[in-house]
């Protein structure tokens, strides 16, 4: 599958650490930055990247962030272990979301991860297994006409 | 509206980025929401919120935001001012509410963020 991949390294992210929630993130930020990519990849990739680092913060107890490196895009998979999303559909949904206040306190739990995510990447898909944890896969096209935002 | 302007307009304390106040900044976006900020503030803009925590900073550093103003005297977190400080991000405080900072920021000129689609 990842066959052909230039490069790849993997992040771990720890449940419930609000202190360091959005590091990784930024680590991948500075590799992304490393390769030389356009500043709107990058921009939308480090955008992904936190949603779904603040999500395993915020639901799962542990997951990995990987980045997978390729001649026309970049991939990003994250698998958590944790309680996993019963109905992805209403989780896609803007506003959907079973934040408590003390996420909200902290700038997320609004319900527009997801759908953030969604709409800064190019390629874009959840799995989950309810009482395991969620997959999420992602990429971002490095060649492709930059998506304003 | 360079960087040194908003300090004086604001009479903020510099707290990272005082040998960056000749930055341009292009446009402001206020909001306590990160995820607002994420979806809908332009790289460049200034951010202009109430959140003190760790998630301010990094939401600045992967959006691309030119720099921030922590509003109605808060303080930062000590991990949010050490990775303002190692990312090299301005990182301004005020006394003032967040709508007398928007209000102050637009009478000298700064606009708001235009969403794009
Ligand atoms: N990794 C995850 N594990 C378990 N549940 C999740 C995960 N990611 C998202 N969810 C669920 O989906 C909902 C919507 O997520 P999202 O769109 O990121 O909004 P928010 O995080 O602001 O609630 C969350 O409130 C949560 O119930
Ligand atoms: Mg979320």
């Amino acid at each position: 599958m990842d066959r052909d991949s230039l490069y790849r390294e993997s992040f771990p992210i720890k449940g419930d650490d609000f202190e360091r929630g959005g590091e990784v993130a930024t680590r991948v930020k500075g590799l992304l930055q490393q390769l030389g990519l356009p500043r709107d990849v990058i921009r939308r990739l480090s955008i992904a990247n936190f949603e779904a680092e603040m999500n395993v913060v915020m639901y799962a107890r542990e997951a990995t962030l990987e980045v997978l490196v390729f001649p026309d895009l970049i991939r990003v998979q994250v698998v958590d272990r944790g309680p996993g999303i019963a109905d992805i559909d209403w989780a896609m949904q803007e506003g959907h979301s079973t934040a408590t206040e003390a996420m909200r306190a902290r700038g997320f739990g609004a319900g527009l991860g997801l759908p953030n995510i969604q709409r800064n990447t190019d390629e874009f898909e959840v799995k989950s297994d309810v009482g395991v944890g969620t997959t999420l896969r992602y990429a971002v096209h490095t060649t492709s006409r930059p998506k304003e935002g | 509206m360079q960087l040194r302007h908003v300090v004086s307009v604001l009479t903020c304390e510099i707290l990272s980025g005082d040998d960056l106040l000749d930055l341009d900044i292009a446009c402001c976006f206020a909001a306590d929401l990160m995820s607002d900020v994420l979806a809908s503030a332009p790289n460049g803009a200034l951010l202009v919120t109430g959140l003190a925590s760790s998630q301010m900073v990094h939401t600045a550093e992967v959006a691309d935001l030119a720099a921030i103003v922590l509003v109605a005297g808060k303080r930062p977190e000590v991990e949010a001012l050490a990775f303002a400080r190692q990312r090299k991000l301005p990182l301004l405080l005020t006394g003032l509410s967040m709508f007398e900072v928007c209000s102050l920021l637009s009478q000298h000129g700064l606009r708001g963020a235009v969403r794009k689609e």
